[in-house]
């Protein structure tokens, strides 16, 4: 995974709440067996008609957000389904970081592991970044993990809340995996406490 | 004295492996369920990391989502995509010595069906699968969640979950419901009264009368909808009616161990006095027999109400209303009951049991589909299509004009061919209404399996009570 420390960079306002995995990365994309190639289908039937022409007027669409590396949304961004696929597209296409004023747990947890930072600010300070979204390559936000803030393009900043064990695996790109394998003594004497007391498991 | 606890609380101390300073956990996983779409990355990062899986006997996979649900699909697959999808299963199933049912097997069938139908779902236990329908499994008092691939991968190697803590909240539902109320419209009603966000954060556990009075199938739908009011899991504490739908299944424990595991599952309550972050209550006698007009699932009305306007709501849902009813390609105002339907789709891990199937049956003896309706129903596993065989159910659903099929996701998300085009709207059983979720364009009602039914065969949205 790689590490995320600071980003600053051309920000997409997505102004819709309950922005579902379904709309992130539809069902026929799920029928990979890899991690990589889901970009081009992000948001696909937002993006492009049926008969895969660019729906001009999405954002992703318009040529300051092609190169967006961060998305504006509105609450319970990453709704349904548990598809890792949805932050596997993002990334491919170029996002490291969404900012809502909240997201489902589910995705919340999956963009940890894929090395995305999603942000969540009260209302009020995304439709303030939304506004300045809006703006284009004129306004480039700046997200720094280690600070905490956000910095919009007229220069105020927004302080953000993370779990300290998410920021540290994000900041040093850390793999989950690694770092429980290390607790395996641990994991041996749970099954052997359980064992004992559960034995029907 | 110990600080009185809730069930999320119990179950959750039994689990824990290990505590970091800052509070995450890491727990312990009872049970990992595993299907087609969201495995195949992890297995492959198992073997580039030479990795093994740690417990292959906790781990139970199965193929469903792609699977086609027609009688020839023996046949083979015929989108490729899909059936490298299934075959990659077959072989990651072998390769690494999990428990497994083949697209052959007569116990093959929607993962969250098959758990407890096998008797792999056990109060008292932590359960994941990778797929956020998994809250299903809390109707067993057992705390069970979605997880994402990485995470799979997490449990595969070391059957363990690096996790923090949700709240803990209680959905009280008090009193009894009136005819024709479901458990669908408990859940539906739930989410439409706290949002698809109100439980963010939050295990919710359900309970009340209205719960206890439920059987397992009907408190599998309300858990299974859990995550559609944005909690991380569904809970009811399990009772006899748990016990007598475990005793004997399969994988269930037998004899003394089961004397044992009875004696620690009375004690899987909430404790008087616990404490709950967040407690919702609702009166069982107020909730009506409901339908969705949108695109969320919190988009609940009664059938015997009317399309909403956009105005109605507040924020950013004005918006995201205009834009369900433009999608749904509904007007304000319209009585729901004068929604015409082109299609009806009865299964899925919400309602694809036999006490759904046994539902939609009644209201369907002696009655046709409506002319130009297509109507399917596809249980939800190979046990629930033979024990509907046995009963004769399939004949009263062939007699009336529906397709009788094999298990399977089907058109609750159309991997496999089973899709709605453009345009076409659904009268569903399954759990998300959301923009293209059952084929791009494709239009979808959520509501109880009776309901499905008596859209059917009147080929509009409708109040089954007119019909019982
Ligand atoms: S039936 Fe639908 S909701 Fe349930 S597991 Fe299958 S696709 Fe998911």
């Amino acid at each position: 995974m790689d590490r995320f420390t600071t980003l600053t960079g051309i920000a997409a306002p997505l102004p819709l709440v309950n922005v579902d995995t379904d709309m992130i990365i539809p069902k026929q994309f799920l029928k990979t067996i890899r991690r990589t190639g889901l970009g081009r289908n992000l948001f696909d039937e937002m993006r492009f008609t049926e008969d895969g022409r660019e729906i001009a007027d999405f954002v992703l669409n318009r040529p300051p957000y092609r190169k967006a590396e961060i998305l504006v949304a509105g609450e319970n961004f990453g709704c349904g389904s548990s598809r890792e696929h949805a932050p596997w597209a993002l990334l491919d296409f170029g996002i490291r970081c969404v900012i809502a004023p909240s997201f489902a747990d589910i995705f919340h947890s999956n963009c940890f592991k894929n090395g995305i930072l999603p942000v969540v600010l009260p209302q009020e300070a995304v439709d303030h970044l939304m506004e300045d979204a809006g703006r284009g390559a004129n306004a480039r936000l700046t997200v720094d993990l280690v600070a905490q803030t956000v910095t919009a393009s007229d220069g105020r900043v927004f302080a953000f809340e993370v779990d300290p064990f998410r920021k540290h695996c994000l900041l040093e790109g850390l793999d989950d995996i690694g770092l429980t394998m290390e607790k395996v003594a641990a994991i041996d004497a749970f099954e052997a406490r359980a064992a004992a007391a559960r034995p029907w498991l | 004295m110990t600080q009185p606890r809730t069930l999320y609380d119990k179950i959750w101390d039994d689990h824990v492996v290990d505590r970091q300073p800052d509070g995450t956990c890491l727990i312990y996983i009872d049970r990992h369920l595993v299907h087609e779409v969201t495995s195949p990355q992890a297995f492959e990062g198992l073997r580039l990391a030479g990795r093994p899986v740690r417990c292959p006997e906790k781990t139970i996979a199965v193929p469903d989502h792609n699977v086609p649900t027609t009688w020839d699909r023996e046949a083979g697959i015929a989108n490729e995509e899909s059936r490298i999808q299934v075959e990659t299963l077959d072989r990651n199933a072998r390769d690494f010595a999990i428990h497994y049912y083949p697209v052959s097997d007569i116990r093959q069938g929607i993962v969250h069906i098959i758990g407890p139908e096998q008797g792999w779902t056990l109060p008292g236990m932590t359960i994941v699968c990778g797929d956020s329908h998994t809250a299903t499994h809390g109707a067993f008092g057992a705390l069970a969640h979605g997880i994402g691939t990485s995470e799979v991968e997490h449990v595969l190697a070391t059957q363990t979950l690096i996790q923090s803590k949700s709240r803990n909240m209680r959905v009280e539902v008090t009193g009894s419901l009136g005819p024709g109320v479901t458990a669908k419209d408990i859940t539906l009603s739930v989410i439409a009264a706290t949002g698809t966000a109100g439980g963010t954060g939050h295990v919710i556990e359900y309970a009340g009368e209205a719960i206890r009075a439920l059987s397992m199938e009907g408190r599998m739908t309300v858990c299974n909808m859990a995550i559609e009011g944005g909690a991380r899991a569904g809970l009811i504490a399990p009772d006899d009616k748990t016990f007598d739908y475990v005793r004997g299944r399969p994988h269930a424990p037998k004899g003394a161990r089961w004397e044992a595991a009875m004696a620690y599952w009375k004690t899987l309550q909430s404790d008087p006095g616990a404490r709950f972050d967040k407690v919702v209550t609702l009166r069982a006698e107020a909730i009506a027999p409901v339908v969705t007009w949108g695109t969320s699932p919190e988009d609940a009305v009664a059938i015997t109400g009317v399309v909403p306007h956009p105005e109605e709501f507040h924020g950013g849902k004005v918006e995201a209303a205009r834009r369900s009813l433009d999608y749904m390609g509904l007007v304000p105002g319209t009585r729901m009951t004068d929604v015409a339907v082109d299609a009806v789709f009865i299964g899925s891990c919400t309602n694809g049991r036999i006490e759904d199937l046994r539902a939609a049956a009644a209201i369907l003896r002696g009655r046709r589909v409506a002319p130009g309706v297509r109507a399917m129903v596809v249980p939800g596993s190979g046990l629930v299509r033979l024990q509907a065989e046995e009963e004769g159910l399939d004949a009263v659903f062939r007699g009336a004009g529906f397709e009788w099929r094999l298990a399977g996701c089907s058109m609750c998300l159309g991997m496999n061919p089973d899709q709605l085009a453009p345009g076409e709207r659904c009268a569903a059983t399954s759990n998300r209404n959301f923009e293209g979720r059952m084929g791009r364009g494709g239009r979808t009602h959520l509501m109880s399996p009776a309901r499905a039914a008596a859209a059917a065969v009147t080929g509009r949205l409708a109040d089954v009570r007119s019909l019982a």
